[in-house]
């Protein structure tokens, strides 16, 4: 009995510690994602800015030079929250790290040295060079910046494919995994369907921000040009990437999680049984005990065709698996990616909208539209999240699938303890980067565009 | 031979880092006394300003290379040294906010705020860096898997099972703090005109003879603590050039520093932090991370990885940062030649 409870003791310790080492690095790597997010989608319509300012568009290079400071302060806060990603693979995960690194290093090293470096170069000039390089070198240094901020996200996006859906590997005798195919590895076709989906989803955040911002001036009646300027740039870029986000690259990224995760595809779905014509779960809450839907509203057959083109498909339910490699939390995973997908589809229809009613500027006449587009800004912050999140549950228990366990891949030489201290300085140190952020971005948007003076 | 490569490749990376960052970590510990007037701190600030974030880049770099080439290394001393790595980390954060943050609002109390995280940041980075490099040197308490975890300090003794600041990581954290603030002053004597650099002329006699006696003392004690550095030393006399390159850095620093040529001052500065780094490596070859008890340190070869993996990074890892060094080169050169209070950039 005793050696029942020591042994139970003991567990639980490891336990702790690996739920302390993946709260903080889930903890501070969506607080840091918040920031990329924002700052590869505004880099993307900053370069559309500078072109059309280019080609004489004074108010669209104006608009540019604004949204250069929001770039600027976002900036700062991805590469403060940053680098504690990059560290945490030693710190949190030194297992994971000696097993893996060989293979890993590459792309975290080739975002260093491809990234960073042109980032860290040319965003300077960006913020302060208008006046000295002239407009065809801005425009080409705001072009520099949103492919840096972009490779970025390729390096990153085919890191996480890796562990996603390891490819380009082989694994040694003593259980490490070394690289076997350098360009295997970095064609990994799960990275471009992720990379792809990963990208237009900072697209499609960038132009919320933007036309919410836009929305914002016009209904207080300030800035109009300018507030117009953003509204038009922002909802067709919005609209196209709305799109985008769910056909092709959403349907894509889903039927490879459905092809070589399929547990994960079924936790997704909500989807327990195996059956033939499997029906799409709109709404219902999963149960663990009954292992079925709770209140479910399903589209029948529709599950089935979305993922192999055939309405009486057959698709492997949660319970046809062993437990073993069931995600380990399969509600948080289902809610994660439904609220993903029901974000994404009203995305499409407030961003399609709002770029339709652009004719005859409809739009800026249309309050309640606009006010919709303003309160919307927090969402695709939401639907980044949630995806992310969808991704990162659905990878459980798998730190490398298939390979490599979560549970073995942690610091077992660092305590539970240190950790959760750390992760409460994370979360102190964050409210109050928070705090700045809010105070900082506010008075930028209270100056307005006009205040953006043009700098040497 | 290609680990050993890496080995060089990831050195010549944390020099570089420490001989660019260096500058401005110096800078920033001297922020709070050599610039008193909000013109004068602005100065500090855009000496640095279009370059700091890049120069820091390197020591991501380094990082990334680390997990590239030898991620038993980044692995093991990452986790090992956890708390510390926590608080460098909060430091950076706290240091970068102090530079890019510190324009955003026009008041003098939002400015002094920022302008004290910078100046404490960069001195207490300092610190750890020159702490994290005598642990390295010294080695650590390892167990027989290669494991350890540092304490932030024990008994301040170098035993078998030390902590992170004993009375050698101490002293060589004095070390780098004192010749960082060097080389900060040289930069903004080179780089600045007026009271900065009236300043700053004024404190290097003080920093010049401190370093050089903190360089004695380091030299002398890690012959002592690290008995691989004699053994380098003796069986490879090449390794002599390291310490040799430093001492000429010294003696640089001191001859042109005499004569108010900055420039020449602050490269012989470089080439004393480049030799000290390398006097660093000459003391650990060929370990990676040396332990306490010699047998069970982490040398070069048990902490890389796969041959094809080191091979193929070569490829894109020099080209890559042969177009970073033409980025720096661009970015150095669009620099104006010296700064003085009367601009008003907005950096």
């Amino acid at each position: 009995m005793l050696a029942v409870f020591v042994r139970g003791a003991y567990d639980a310790q490891v336990l702790d510690a690996l739920i302390a080492h993946r709260l903080q690095f889930a903890f501070t790597v969506t607080y840091h994602y918040l920031f990329p997010q924002l700052t590869m989608g505004l880099a993307l319509l900053i370069v559309i800015l500078k072109t059309m300012g280019l080609r004489g568009d004074r108010i669209a290079n104006e608009s540019a030079r604004f949204w250069s400071k929001v770039f600027g302060l976002s900036f700062v806060m991805g590469v403060v929250t940053g680098v504690p990603l990059e560290f945490q693979f030693g710190t949190n995960w030194a297992r994971f790290s000696e097993a893996a690194g060989g293979v890993i290093g590459q792309t975290l090293a080739m975002e260093g040295v491809f990234a960073f470096f042109l980032e860290s170069s040319f965003i300077y000039l960006l913020l302060f060079g208008e006046k000295r390089l002239g407009p065809k070198l801005h425009w080409g240094s705001a072009v520099l910046v949103w492919l840096g901020s972009w490779l970025s996200g390729y390096f990153i996006v085919c890191t996480n494919a890796f562990m996603q859906h390891p490819v380009g590997y082989r694994v040694r005798d003593d259980g490490t995994v070394v690289l076997e195919s350098l360009s295997a590895f970095l064609t990994n076709p799960w990275a471009f369907a992720e990379y792809a989906h990963t990208m237009i989803g900072a697209a499609v955040t960038g132009s919320f921000v933007v036309a919410g911002i836009g929305a914002f001036y016009l209904l207080s009646g300030k800035h109009l040009p300018y507030a117009k300027k953003f509204l038009q740039v922002a909802t067709i870029t919005g609209a196209t990437a709305s799109v985008l986000l769910a056909f092709p690259t959403g349907d894509i990224q889903a039927r490879m999680v459905a092809e070589h995760q399929a547990p994960t595809f079924a936790a997704m779905e909500g989807h327990f049984e195996t059956d033939l014509g499997v029906g799409l779960v709109l709404v219902g809450q999963p149960n663990m005990d009954t292992l079925a839907l709770d209140n479910p509203i399903v589209i029948p057959n529709a599950l089935s065709f979305l993922t192999h083109h055939r309405w009486k498909a057959r698709i492997a339910g949660l319970t046809e698996f062993d437990k073993a490699l069931w995600p380990d939390n399969v509600p948080l995973l289902y809610y994660a990616y439904h609220i993903m997908v029901g974000l994404g589809t009203i995305f499409i229809v407030i961003m399609g909208m709002a770029a339709l009613l652009l004719r005859g500027g409809l739009l800026f006449r249309m309050r309640w539209l606009l006010w919709v587009l303003l309160l919307a800004i927090p969402f695709p912050f939401v639907a980044n999240t949630a995806g992310w999140m969808t991704a990162e549950l659905g990878r459980q228990p798998w730190l490398l699938h298939n390979l490599m366990r979560t549970a073995n891949g942690y610091s077992d030489n660092v305590s539970s303890g240190n950790v959760i201290f750390t992760l409460l300085g994370f979360m102190g140190l964050y409210v109050g980067l928070s705090v700045l952020f809010a105070a900082l971005v506010l008075k930028i948007i209270g100056g307005g565009p006009s205040a953006t003076q043009e700098s040497a | 031979m290609l680990a050993e490569t890496w080995y060089v490749l990831l050195a010549v990376m944390l020099a570089v880092y420490v001989m660019l960052d260096g500058f401005d970590l110096g800078a920033g510990v001297l922020h709070l006394f050599v610039a008193k007037t909000n013109a004068e701190r602005k100065l500090v600030l855009r000496s640095i300003g279009p370059v700091w974030d890049g120069n820091e880049v390197w020591l991501l770099v380094a990082g990334g290379t680390m997990v590239l080439a030898f991620p038993v290394l980044y692995a093991r001393a990452f986790s090992g040294f956890y708390l510390p790595l926590m608080i460098v980390l909060w430091l950076l954060l706290f240091r970068a906010l102090g530079i890019e943050l510190r324009h955003q609002v026009e008041h003098p109390l939002w400015r002094q705020f920022w302008d004290v995280a910078f100046a404490l940041s960069s001195l207490v980075l300092t610190v750890f860096f020159g702490a994290a490099l005598g642990n390295v040197v010294r080695g650590v308490g390892m167990d027989d898997t290669g494991h350890f975890f540092a304490p932030l300090w024990t008994n301040f003794q170098v035993d078998p099972d030390p902590g992170i600041l004993d009375w050698y990581t101490v002293l060589v954290a004095l070390n780098a703090a004192v010749a960082l603030t060097m080389h900060g002053a040289l930069w903004l004597g080179w780089r600045t005109t007026g009271e900065v650099r009236r300043r700053c002329d004024a404190v290097l006699p003080a920093l010049f003879g401190t370093t050089l006696l903190l360089t004695a003392g380091t030299s002398l004690a890690t012959y002592v603590v690290q008995p691989q550095m004699g053994q380098n030393l003796q069986s490879e006399p090449a390794w002599w050039l390291a310490p040799t390159l430093a001492v000429l850095g010294l003696v640089g620093v001191r001859r042109f520093a005499g004569r108010e040529r900055w420039r020449g001052a602050f490269f012989s500065s470089c080439a004393f932090l480049a030799g000290m780094l390398g006097s660093a490596a000459a003391a650990i070859f060929p370990y990676v991370l040396p332990a306490r008890i010699a047998e069970r340190g982490l040398t070069i070869a048990g902490a890389t990885t796969e041959p094809y993996a080191l091979q193929v990074a070569l490829y894109w890892w020099v080209p890559g940062v042969l177009l970073a060094v033409l980025y720096f080169a661009l970015n150095y050169r669009s620099l104006p030649p010296q700064l003085d209070t009367s601009d008003t950039d907005e950096h």
